[in-house]
């Protein structure tokens, strides 16, 4: 065991450090990805990424990456938060698909999705809730058919983060509707503008719109724009949100970037004196808690990276991971808004300045969505009951 | 970077499972709980609990165990705490009575640091050939050693050792009492530290049977904490001055860490107890684990284990590099630790209803281990607050 970084990832951090510092825009500095401007402004950030080839470090060279290690990709990711860079526009292609192409794409496929995905000249959505198909995704009934040198694809998905903008959406649909519901699921990549793509925009409680909602109703799509074989949906999308639970998705940096910002909001409050301080002294033993539980997840990630870089597979652990993280975020940003007391409504940093609640509210609203998506804590928590544990399923 | 163990330190761990599970059963810890601790007198080990406590301490020898951290001069298996950590993960599986946490992982790291410094021990005058002897008979397991007199407090050390005259000076030939020694009845030796002059402290070897010692008895029956009355003098004297502030500081760094990787182990067998007992128990014709608000509360258990894991590894690798956050580390490992165990220990008996309440089922066993282990070096809110202040320094500086 030996938690020291080698000079090697050393190096790295190193590079990395200076080529954000040189290249981020301001904290905050960008639209908000929600918003049309905001989205091609993220877009920008993440071609002059590409451009240096900082946008898929851990990716092969090849394809625009620097086959950065897990513990380099991690590194990179602490030194992106760090500056506070803008959020990933491309999150659900590099994190989410990518890894699933690598998993299960034909040689074909990588060539021609990964390059643009990695330039963010395409953006990814995911397609896989359905109005009446949420937690109980093998539920979904959106059909694909069988038709000449290809599929067509009819039905309804909801709540495709960047949907309302993305240029392609990963996807899931019934094949075949006779078959056991796990196994009739197939995996489609689908263009949105594809002829027959309805998107409605969905604004969220933010009142941005963070998703959409996307009609399907006749798409043809051909063959080679199945990923995984027909059929294999299931396992294929259980891949994908492997990543998504577990190392991919929530890099620790995130978070324990935010708990050393609410260290500092904490001290600031005690600073203040009166009231304040008072208020901030009853939360010390919460805040404490939220620093250290961001550790733990830093700590937990490296454990976990470690095993992957040993060839270890993450298997139902993912699951503890999600409901960890999620929690963890909320109970940050929640105590950030606690510490600002009755200010923390505010938008805008209001006369007294200073603290910037609207920041902390943003962050707090995203948290709020943790414990939802990438399937809920609840079903994670009988993932873990069940899988971990070894408890009767029912 | 790699995060992880090695074959050996993991063969090592898997060799002290394998022995533990035969040699301190529930039914063992049940005898324990079921004697009541007798006032000992002279050389101890084996007293209490004749022919079991003196095989276990004798396997967990044969293996090394005692011994892990001592240099193989002197006896010792010359590993660090990172093969420590994980043995003691075992050791709290198992809820072993005996004071390996003490023996090994505190009074043995001690003794061998005093022997390292400079002119050893040449600050207050110890003998450097009685610290090695008694090294050497700690780390081959000849003599059980037991740790007194500093508890973990917000700010810092809280020493416990107070003269028996309250208005007598410490330090020497004034006898004192030094509260809550665990296990006491067994122990040959004890290391304790006692307030020294101006203010400052003292760390002191004392024989068992130099010293009087009175149970004071634990819902943690095995445990044995109790009270010790010696003489501080000279001959007893290890270190006093900046050697002894050194020593102590490390010891409670070593206490959380050593507590709070046992306290890992018994969350983990506590969630393996309740798993086990939700899939054979039924009840409206079905297993009580097919419940999902049963699931749900030993996820919740399962999850905050998974977490307090790698944060206890960290603090057995910052402790055995000598890393200068080292201390922040092992207040982290054990809050996470302390809190992952509390609410295993409940939620196992939740999930047990009436008859894990009982004293014929196992749990309590473990629960009440859990309990005095959680409060022991710091529980979770002081260690987090010992956290915070750390992290708030380090911030500002
Ligand atoms: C911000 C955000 C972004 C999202 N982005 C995407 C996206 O890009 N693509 C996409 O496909 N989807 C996305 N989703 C949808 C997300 O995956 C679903 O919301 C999620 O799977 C839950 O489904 P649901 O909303 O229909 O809730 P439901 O499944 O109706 O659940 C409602 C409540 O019931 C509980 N519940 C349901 N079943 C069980 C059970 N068996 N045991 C215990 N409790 C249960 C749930 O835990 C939850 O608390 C997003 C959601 C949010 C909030």
């Amino acid at each position: 065991m030996d938690l020291d970084f080698t000079p090697e990832e050393q190096a790295f951090r190193e590079e990395a450090r200076r080529w954000l510092e040189a290249h981020v825009p301001a904290p905050g500095s960008l639209a908000s990805l929600d918003t049309p401007e905001g989205f091609e402004e993220h877009r920008r950030w993440e071609r002059t990424m590409y451009d240096d080839r900082w946008s898929v470090v851990n990716w092969p060279a090849a394809l625009g990456g620097r086959d950065a290690s897990i513990v380099e990709w991690l590194v990179f990711a602490e030194e992106y938060y760090r500056v506070q860079a803008p959020k990933r526009v491309s999150q659900n292609g590099i994190f989410l698909l990518a890894p699933t192409l690598f998993e299960h794409g034909t040689n074909e496929q990588k060539a021609r999705y990964l390059p643009p995905m990695a330039s963010a000249d395409e953006i990814w959505c995911q397609g896989w809730s359905e109005p009446d198909a949420g937690s109980d995704l093998a539920g979904i009934r959106s059909r694909a058919r069988r038709d000449a040198g290809g599929w067509v694809l009819d039905g309804q998905k909801t709540w495709c983060s960047r949907g309302a903008f993305a240029e392609w959406c990963f996807a899931i649909f019934r094949s075949d509707p006779e078959a056991e519901r796990h196994r009739g699921l197939t995996y489609f990549l689908v263009p949105m503008d594809a002829p027959g793509v309805t998107v409605r925009p969905i604004p969220q409680l933010d009142g941005e719109t963070g998703f959409a909602e996307v009609f399907f109703e006749g798409v043809r799509v051909p063959d080679d724009q199945v990923l995984g074989g027909v059929g294999e949906g299931w396992r294929v999308a259980m891949s994908t949100a492997g990543s998504e639970r577990g190392l991919n998705l929530r890099s620790p940096a995130r978070y324990t970037e935010a708990a050393g910002r609410l260290l500092d909001r904490y001290v600031g409050r005690l600073a203040e004196g009166g009231e304040a301080a008072e208020a901030a002294t009853a939360l010390a033993d919460r805040v404490a808690r939220a620093y250290v539980d961001a550790e733990a997840y830093r700590l937990h990630t490296y454990w976990t990276a470690s095993a992957v870089a040993e060839g270890q597979a993450v298997g139902a652990e993912a699951s503890c991971n999600k409901i960890f993280w999620s929690e963890t975020d909320l109970a940050i940003h929640g105590l950030a808004l606690a510490l600002g007391g009755t200010g923390s409504e505010l938008l805008e940093p209001g006369p007294d300045g200073g603290s910037r609640p609207g920041e902390w509210l943003d962050g707090y609203l995203f948290a709020l969505a943790g414990p939802i998506y990438a399937g809920t804590n609840e079903i994670q928590r009988n993932v873990v009951a069940e899988r971990l544990l070894g408890l009767p399923r029912g | 970077m790699r995060f992880a163990f090695t074959e050996q330190q993991l063969e090592l761990r898997g060799a002290v499972r394998q022995v533990l599970a035969s040699e301190c059963t529930p039914a063992d810890l049940r005898a324990l709980h079921e004697r009541p601790p007798e006032p000992a007198a002279g050389p101890a080990l084996g007293r209490a609990d004749p022919g079991r406590t003196s095989a276990r301490w004798a396997v967990l020898a044969e293996l090394g165990a005692p011994g892990l951290l001592a240099p193989e001069a002197h006896g010792g298996l010359g590993l660090d705490e990172v093969d420590l950590t994980g043995v003691l993960e075992e050791a709290g599986r198992v809820a072993l009575p005996e004071p390996l946490g003490e023996s090994a992982g505190l009074v043995v790291p001690a003794l061998a640091g005093l022997l390292e410094l400079p002119g050893a021990g040449a600050d207050a005058g110890a003998d450097p050939g009685k610290v090695a002897r008694w090294l050497g008979a700690v780390a081959h397991g000849e003599a059980v050693a037991t740790v007194g007199g500093v508890e973990v407090g917000r700010a810092g050390p809280v020493l416990t050792t107070a003269p028996l005259d309250p208005d007598a000076q410490l330090p020497d030939a004034v006898p004192c009492r030094t509260p809550r020694v665990v296990a006491s009845d067994r122990a040959d030796v004890a290391l304790l530290v006692a307030p020294g002059a101006g203010g400052g402290l003292e760390v002191h070897l004392v024989e068992a049977a130099a010293a009087r010692r009175l149970p004071t008895p634990s819902i943690d029956g095995p445990r044995r904490p109790g009270e010790w009355e010696w003489v501080p003098s000279p001959e007893t004297r290890l270190a006093s001055g900046g050697a002894a502030a050194v020593l102590v500081g490390s010891l409670v760094d070593r206490g959380a860490l050593v507590a709070a990787s046992q306290l890992l182990g018994l969350a983990d067998r506590m969630i393996a107890m309740a798993a086990a007992y939700a899939v054979d128990r039924k009840q409206f014709g079905r297993p009580i684990g097919s419940f999902q608000a049963v699931k749900h509360l030993l996820a919740d258990a399962r999850v905050r284990l998974e977490f307090a894991r790698p944060a206890t590894y960290r603090a057995a690798e910052s402790i055995a590099r000598g890393r200068p956050g080292r201390a922040a580390h092992a207040a982290m490992a054990k809050a996470l630790a302390s809190d992952a165990a509390d609410l295993a220990a409940r939620v196992a008996l939740q999930v047990h209803g009436a008859i894990g309440y009982t004293w014929e089922c196992d749990l309590h066993l473990f629960m009440k281990h859990t309990w005095a282990l959680s409060a022991s070096w710091g529980d979770a809110v002081t260690q987090r607050a010992r956290v915070l202040a750390e992290a708030l320094a380090g911030r500002s500086g």
